[in-house]
């Protein structure tokens, strides 16, 4: 294979896998602080989408993001705290139940909104047919500029998980609720504040691969099906993990392409899904000491 | 309390059905007409569609209707799913009586109620394209768009003329895709024509670059024809041009909606497609026979819906308008009425002059198709 062209699919691979990583993350993200999952992540995205597509009508690009991501955060917010902030221990069938409710809830609520055409932000830089050239292979600066965005993210998402009191407060919480209220943390508090977070990274992430991959509001499915394996492939709750599994996952796909036709991209990211949950249930890097004490 | 509420619930009953009868016979002269159209889902055909047959139910009742009985539609949203299609199609035949149902939007899910139409002896006038839907020609059957075999034609009969023989296909996972690319898989040979790959993608997908980098790898390939008729198909405009491949894009007459050409951007400039006229209604000769009516439906559509009109609005016009046309004709016997279908000749309408046969339930020809492309994000006249 020329290189060129390996390049072309190696960065394709990397655009698909960032994209995954990031919804990962956001399912992580709440996961860490309450053991549920978050069905309703891949809206985040697609609110993110949206709303900054709305406001772009009436402000600047980077306002619109930056206020769409506010809002999805207050949505996301409002949510924790209507549907789920009074349920005492819940189940985890209970949480999946719920959480998948509101997903569609939001859908719903976004056809009534937006109606069912695609929209699309301009792209932040040039415009659909600009590439750079990098090692002699062309891609949308779209490409770098979602890239950038998520691996910032992923930055500041380890330094706040491990450095902040209020990360390291969201963390005891995940290790251990009761151990966490008797040192004064107020628990509730932190599970709403994890909504919060991972909606604003949806919305943010939702929002920069909008020109690339267009906003429906439909799209947040896939993503979260994507994102959902990606995250158990890398091992719930570990954000760094997810990013390697999302790459993993996206470069496998964009090269299974040169050998099989395109319409087996998804069922082999899925066998190789199966495969791995054979060998190593508790995901690639994920340990099964913790895996075994964690209840989903 | 509860008894109360138990007794209210009956006598609100009891009146109903008391009403129902009376109802029955003040409507004795209603048509209805049953519509199953995708307003939701992956494509948003079923909107235009809707908005087209709401309009023109709303005209034809306020000068009186068909032969002084007035037009009942009922719309129904399948979202594009032909499990929904199918079930609509039986609610609407059993339930709602209706007289002929227009729609599906799609050909997947026109070709599986096909069978419930025929058995129920109901006139069905799709808004799909596929040539499966008429040929063989079904009883019952019938509808307004353009084959996918004609639009197949047109677009070799261009590649000929740009002495293009070696070419790629890449059509979506849906019906539309499914149909369009057995059709070109068939003519291809007649045209000399030769197919190097073919792929599918997702209707769902959201980035096809990796599939771009495959197809520029083959260094043979001098077009790409891209069937489609979801928003995915403007993915994979982006992604040529933006890898700076200049090969010609061919798109199908799916990609007649200018939603499709702002969401691919400056990617779509140049893109070629066979279309219907009535995108470019207003640069038509004033002396082609079809300007008056696509003129007049495009100034309605607009006028009442502020949005662009679209092609796929206008399958559902020429399915409406050539309906209630054998209506008027065959009364209300539906048989008289499939009739009077088959022997319609002249119609002039949105996608070209339609002449219905026995054997001919489309009654178009390959010069209802014009050659399009895209020019300063407008669709405009291909001239080579």
């Amino acid at each position: 294979m020329e290189f060129s062209l390996f390049l072309q699919y190696l960065f394709a691979g990397i655009t698909y896998g960032i994209i995954y990583a990031i919804v990962a993350i956001g399912f992580n993200i709440i996961y860490n602080t309450t053991g549920i999952i978050n069905f309703a992540q891949g809206e985040f995205l697609m609110l993110g989408g949206m709303i900054s597509i709305s406001l772009l009508q009436v402000m600047p690009l980077p306002l619109a993001i930056a206020a769409a991501v506010a809002i999805t955060m207050v949505v996301g917010a409002l949510i924790q705290m209507v549907f789920i902030r009074w349920i005492e221990n819940p189940s985890v069938l209970r949480m999946v139940i719920i959480t998948i409710g509101i997903s569609i809830l939001i859908r719903e609520a976004a056809l009534h909104i937006w109606g069912e055409s695609v929209r699309t932000l301009p792209y932040f830089i040039g415009s659909s047919v600009t590439a750079v050239t990098l090692f002699g292979t062309r891609i949308s600066p779209q490409v770098l500029i979602v890239i950038g965005t998520c691996s910032i993210m992923v930055l500041f998402l380890s330094i706040f998980f491990r450095y902040t009191s209020l990360g390291r407060e969201m963390r005891a919480c995940a290790a251990n609720r009761r151990a966490a209220t008797l040192c004064g943390i107020n628990v509730k508090n932190m599970v709403t504040f994890s909504f919060m977070l991972s909606a604003g990274i949806g919305a943010l992430a939702g929002a920069v691969m909008s020109p690339i991959t267009y906003s429906q509001y439909d799209n947040g499915t896939g993503l979260a099906i994507k994102g959902f394996t990606v995250a158990i492939l890398g091992g719930l709750g570990n954000s760094l993990a997810a990013v390697a599994a999302g790459l993993f996952l996206g470069i496998i796909e964009a090269f299974s392409i040169t050998i099989l036709p395109l319409a087996f991209q998804d069922a082999v990211a899925i066998a190789i899904l199966l495969l791995i949950l054979f060998i190593r249930p508790h995901g690639l890097f994920g340990s099964s000491e913790a895996a075994r004490l964690k209840e989903f | 309390m509860n008894n109360m509420l138990k007794r209210t619930i009956v006598g609100i009953a009891a009146v109903g059905m008391l009403a129902v009868p009376c109802l029955q016979a003040a409507m004795a002269d209603t048509i209805k007409i049953g519509a199953i159209l995708a307003e939701t889902g992956p494509s948003f055909l079923g909107v235009p569609e809707a908005n087209t047959l709401r309009m023109l139910t709303e005209e034809l009742n306020a000068k009186g209707g068909i032969n002084n009985n007035r037009v009942e539609l009922i719309i129904k949203d399948s979202a594009g799913d032909p499990e929904k299609a199918i079930s609509f199609a039986k609610q609407l035949i059993e339930e709602e009586k209706v007289f002929a149902i227009i729609g599906p939007s799609t050909s997947g899910e026109t070709m599986k109620i096909k069978k419930i139409a025929e058995e129920t002896q109901t006139i069905l006038f799709s808004c799909a394209a596929a040539e499966d839907i008429v040929n063989p020609v079904a009883k019952w059957v019938f509808k307004s768009p353009q084959m996918d075999s004609d639009a197949a034609k047109k677009i070799f009969i261009e590649m000929q003329k740009m002495k293009i023989g070696k070419i790629a296909v890449v059509t979506s996972n849906d019906g539309f895709g499914a149909a369009g690319g057995k059709q070109l898989q068939k003519i291809a040979p007649d045209f000399g024509i030769e197919i190097l790959i073919s792929e599918v993608y997702d209707k769902t997908a959201t980035d096809l670059s990796a599939l771009v980098a495959k197809l520029m790898a083959n260094k043979e390939i001098q077009a790409v024809v891209n069937w489609s008729i979801v928003p995915a198909q403007s993915i994979i405009i982006k992604n040529i041009r933006q890898a700076g491949w200049k090969v010609p894009i061919f798109q199908s007459h799916g990609f007649g909606n200018i939603k499709f050409v702002q969401a691919a951007g400056e990617a779509a400039e140049g893109v070629i497609f066979p279309a219907g006229r009535l995108l470019v209604a207003d640069s038509l000769p004033d002396n082609h026979i079809q300007k008056a009516v696509l003129v007049k439906y495009k100034k309605d559509y607009e006028e009442k819906y502020k949005e662009d009109v679209s092609t796929f609005g206008g399958h559902a016009y020429d399915a409406f308008v050539i309906l209630t046309k054998a209506i008027e004709q065959g009364g209300t016997d539906k048989v008289k009425v499939r009739d009077a279908l088959e022997n319609l000749k002249d119609i002039v309408g949105t996608a070209g002059v339609f002449n219905f046969t026995a054997a001919d339930h489309n009654g178009l020809s390959l010069d209802a198709f014009d050659m399009m492309t895209v020019k300063n994000g407008k669709f405009a006249l291909y001239t080579n």
